[in-house]
């Protein structure tokens, strides 16, 4: 991949920002959303923008596409050259021809960026509709040509799909193909594989790369994700609070970053290579054992009935202080079989014990006392609290539902709150005036407070930046080991299970294929779906920061 | 699908049934007896006897709504009491002014109010969203006739631009149809326009935040046609769904209006029959009225599928 950008930066930039600037409105926590952005992208060349939430990378990206949301951000200074033309400040109509025939752009959700009510073959041939006076069966044709250059499974049937029948991958293909159909010379790409599964992911990264090599299409590429940065990039522009921090070649940054932020940033990364850890032999907190959850839908006059195996025969057990990790892509199940331990849902077989009681089939009236033994922190921690309650409402809500009294539980929430870093008096405020990784501690504290014997963590820590990611990591694993907790961990991400869990079971379309001790399946996974798994990893071959011990 | 049209077509027949009852024991309760109106100002209490026993009112309620649905069942709606004649042949005669006045207004509705609410939806907070609001606001809390007279005021007396009242059936001329009908649905579109001009804002607005709004953008689109092409279209259904619901202040609408403009429809028929305590023809009118409403309602839910592949019954 050396070779190709070595080759290209000799063709010169397609795509030149000099001192770019995007004004926040005002009342924001800075002027400007973007600051004195510079850095260009080759022909033919992927250069990849990281950055944490917050860091401008998106901005960035609308500036250059003329996309900026309107009457709340504006472009206030600096220049944007494509192919040497100064596109900073055209008109809209004359920024409309150059969008989607010379730049084009793909988004992070190809559930919801492709309109739900139209063929895909008519989205894509929208772009030709708009661009060339083609007439509608070349159109057709042009369709039929780019859907089988992103590899669509049989075009000529799927041009009349809509959206909702494709899978998020073939949806992503599809963005990919409208981009791609009239061969602009830059493609921008704002997280497009965040949304997939990582399976997915690998192959729709191998497809921008195979298009945009075949076509010698510069790519400016936005991630937060440096497993996908060392998968796909020429070089590497550093974002963090709307300025530039660092630029460099892709091994550069990932081995041996020079700024402290992005030595920061790469040493967050968790490592796919698992430490060694003690088996656990305190008592058994959790038990499944055959654990089912079907769904049945259709029935009298609609059609045929349709049973869904969300779940099938799944045993796992989890121990006192022991993290056991369930890892699967979407649709595998494994955040079935969390609500089904929670009892959020009623499992249809199989038991759950906790502690000594099997709660998979106690009616609610009698599973009330057991409900406290369990507690789930979610994914998303800007849903996942009561917007209109304060922190310290939430957290006390369930100890005193099961009979504390109110001061007592507030001097409980003070101490969580100061255990999972946070300042005691911030009790009183409310959750949108704390940032995700905040309100993460909060909800972790809000579980906590219930003295739960079993915590399940559901994606706790996915829609967290890296840097943060690692701090609620640490907090999870001090926790767990200071009340001696089972720790359920739900995830999706390797990178993630290798680092927290001491064992993990694979799930896949609701069985668990593989299960053991994390070292052991991670250094000879035996199952080939856990193989494939391992294999879409991205980045799987770099030590990120392994320059740095070095210097350090 | 079919199985889903014929399953919501059983399910109107209990719904049929309970509105049969209601309105039939609703015309029994009212403290009026249509058999004196009949017998006019003079007539002594033999004479009135004799009409009740002719009319079959002197049965017990039980036995006269047994005869009544009976009828039905065989196609005879009974005859009115007041014009003498079979009410099948009435409604007949009297369905082709209120089809046209409803229709037209449904037409206009939708050309004004759907234009007009992704206008506002657009330019949210300028001036012209504020006038579509404050429009909704005030075509939705005047009456029906309070609008019609003004309009008839304005554009009929003051400007003579349309005759003040009156119908002519389409058989005579286009022409002379559309000229006397643009008045009544305009004051009967009114209503609608406030409502499915806010409902569509509303909804244009929801959908404008959505990501293929951006990626339509991101293709080169002009402004105009991603907002018919991808705001509106994903827009329809809960537009849809108040049109349907709202079918039913639509009737009452036609009521109204028809009065206002006297125009010879349905609405009309029903007033007057109300007022000569005609039941025959009431009962016959006001279960046509459900049928509609329950027939509009089937149409919109399957009108869904046509804008939303998504939904599939």
């Amino acid at each position: 991949m050396q070779d190709a950008s070595d080759a290209a930066s000799d063709l010169g930039p397609i795509l030149e920002l000099d001192g770019l600037t995007v004004a926040l409105p005002k009342g924001g926590d800075r002027r400007n959303a973007i600051d004195s952005v510079s850095f260009g992208v080759g022909r033919g060349e992927i250069v990849c923008v990281v950055g944490e939430s917050g860091s401008g990378k998106s901005v960035t990206a609308q500036a250059v596409m003329g996309l900026l949301p309107k009457g709340q951000l504006a472009l206030t200074g600096g220049s944007i050259k494509l192919e040497g033309r100064e596109i900073a400040n055209i008109s809209q109509p004359e920024l409309r021809k150059l969008r989607g025939q010379r730049m084009s752009m793909i988004f992070q959700e190809p559930m919801t960026a492709l309109n739900p009510v139209e063929r895909v073959g008519e989205q894509i041939g929208e772009v030709l509709e708009i661009h060339t006076p083609l007439s509608a069966a070349e159109r057709r044709q042009k369709v039929l040509d780019i859907m089988a250059a992103v590899h669509l499974p049989d075009p000529a049937s799927m041009i009349d799909a809509f959206p909702h029948q494709l899978s998020g991958g073939q949806r992503q293909r599809v963005m990919i193909a409208a981009a791609l159909v009239l061969d602009p010379v830059l493609l921008i790409a704002d997280e497009p594989t965040t949304a997939l599964d990582v399976t997915t992911q690998a192959q729709i990264l191998k497809l921008i790369a195979e298009m945009q090599a075949r076509r010698g299409t510069g790519v400016l590429f936005i991630t937060h994700d440096f497993g996908v940065v060392a998968e796909i990039a020429h070089r590497v522009v550093v974002m963090q609070h709307g300025r530039v921090v660092e630029i460099g070649s892709r091994d550069e940054i990932i081995t041996r970053p020079r700024e402290p932020y992005t030595q920061m940033l790469i040493r967050s990364v968790p490592s796919l290579h698992p430490p060694d850890r003690k088996p656990n032999a305190s008592t058994v907190a959790l038990s499944t054992d055959k654990l089912c959850k079907t769904y049945a839908s259709g029935g009298f006059l609609a059609g045929k009935r349709r049973v869904v195996k969300a779940a099938a025969d799944v045993t796992i057990d989890v121990r006192r202080g022991e993290t056991v990790g369930i890892v699967g892509e979407s649709g595998s199940g494994k955040t079935t079989v969390a609500r089904c331990i929670a009892r959020l849902i009623q499992p249809t077989s199989g038991t759950i014990r906790i502690g000594d009681i099997d709660v998979a089939t106690l009616p609610e009236r009698r599973l009330r006392p057991h409900r406290k033994h369990v507690q789930i922190v979610f994914q998303d921690p800007y849903r996942s609290l009561n917007p209109r309650r304060t922190v310290g409402a939430s957290i006390i809500e369930g100890p005193v539902n099961f009979g504390l009294s109110t001061d007592d539980a507030m001097r409980r929430a003070k101490d969580l709150m100061q255990l999972v870093g946070l300042q005691p008096d911030a009790l009183d405020r409310f959750p949108h005036q704390f940032s995700g990784g905040q309100r993460q501690r909060i909800a972790i504290a809000r579980a906590l407070a219930m003295e739960p014997k079993l915590l399940i963590a559901d994606e706790a820590v996915s829609a967290l930046d890296v840097s943060v990611q690692a701090q609620v990591l640490a907090l999870l694993d001090d926790v767990r080991v200071r009340f001696d907790l089972a720790v359920l961990f739900i995830t999706h991400d390797l990178r993630v299970a290798a680092q927290i869990c001491d064992r993990i079971a694979v799930m896949q379309n609701g069985v668990v294929v593989e299960a053991g001790p994390t070292m052991e399946i991670f250094a000879s996974p035996k199952h080939p779906y856990t193989h494939a798994l391992f294999a879409a990893a991205p980045g799987r071959g770099v030590r990120f920061g392994e320059g740095l011990k070095a210097v350090s | 699908m079919s199985a889903y049209i014929l399953r919501r077509l059983l399910a109107a027949i209990p719904v049929m049934a309970i509105v049969a009852v209601l309105v039939f024991l609703m015309l029994r309760l009212t403290p009026s007896d249509p058999a004196a109106i009949i017998a006019g100002d003079f007539a002594n209490d033999q004479q009135i006897a004799e009409i009740r026993s002719k009319l079959g009112l002197d049965q017990p309620i039980l036995t006269q709504f047994l005869i009544w649905i009976g009828n039905m069942f065989q196609g005879d709606f009974g005859e009115s009491f007041f014009y003498k004649k079979q009410v099948a042949q009435l409604i007949v005669e009297r369905v082709e002014p209120t089809i046209s006045l409803s229709l037209l207004a449904i037409v206009l509705t939708v050309s004004i109010a759907v234009p007009l609410g992704t206008l506002a939806a657009y330019k949210q907070g300028s001036w012209i969203d504020r006038f579509v609001m404050g429009f909704s606001v005030i075509g939705f809390s005047v009456p029906v006739f309070v609008v019609g007279y003004l309009l008839i005021y304005l554009l009929a007396v003051k400007l003579d631009w349309f005759p003040v009242q009156g119908y002519q059936y389409l058989s005579d001329g286009f022409a002379g149809w559309l000229h006397r009908l643009i008045l009544p649905s305009l004051t009967l579109s009114i209503v609608f326009v406030a409502l499915i001009a806010r409902m569509t804002r509303t909804s244009v607005l929801e959908v404008l935040h959505e990501d293929y709004i951006r990626t339509a953008r991101a293709k080169g689109q002009s402004e105009l046609k991603v907002l018919v092409r991808h705001a509106l279209a994903n827009a329809a259904v809960p537009i849809l769904t108040v049109i349907g619901l709202t079918f039913a202040t639509l009737i009452g609408g036609v009521v109204v209006t028809e009065s206002v403009y006297t125009l010879p429809g349905l609405g009309l028929l029903t007033v007057d029959a109300v007022l000569a305590r005609d039941y025959p023809t009431i009962q016959a009118v006001i279960l046509l009225f459900s049928l509609a409403y329950v027939l509009v309602n089937l149409l919109v839910d399957v009108a869904y599928t046509l804008f939303d592949p998504r939904i599939r019954y």
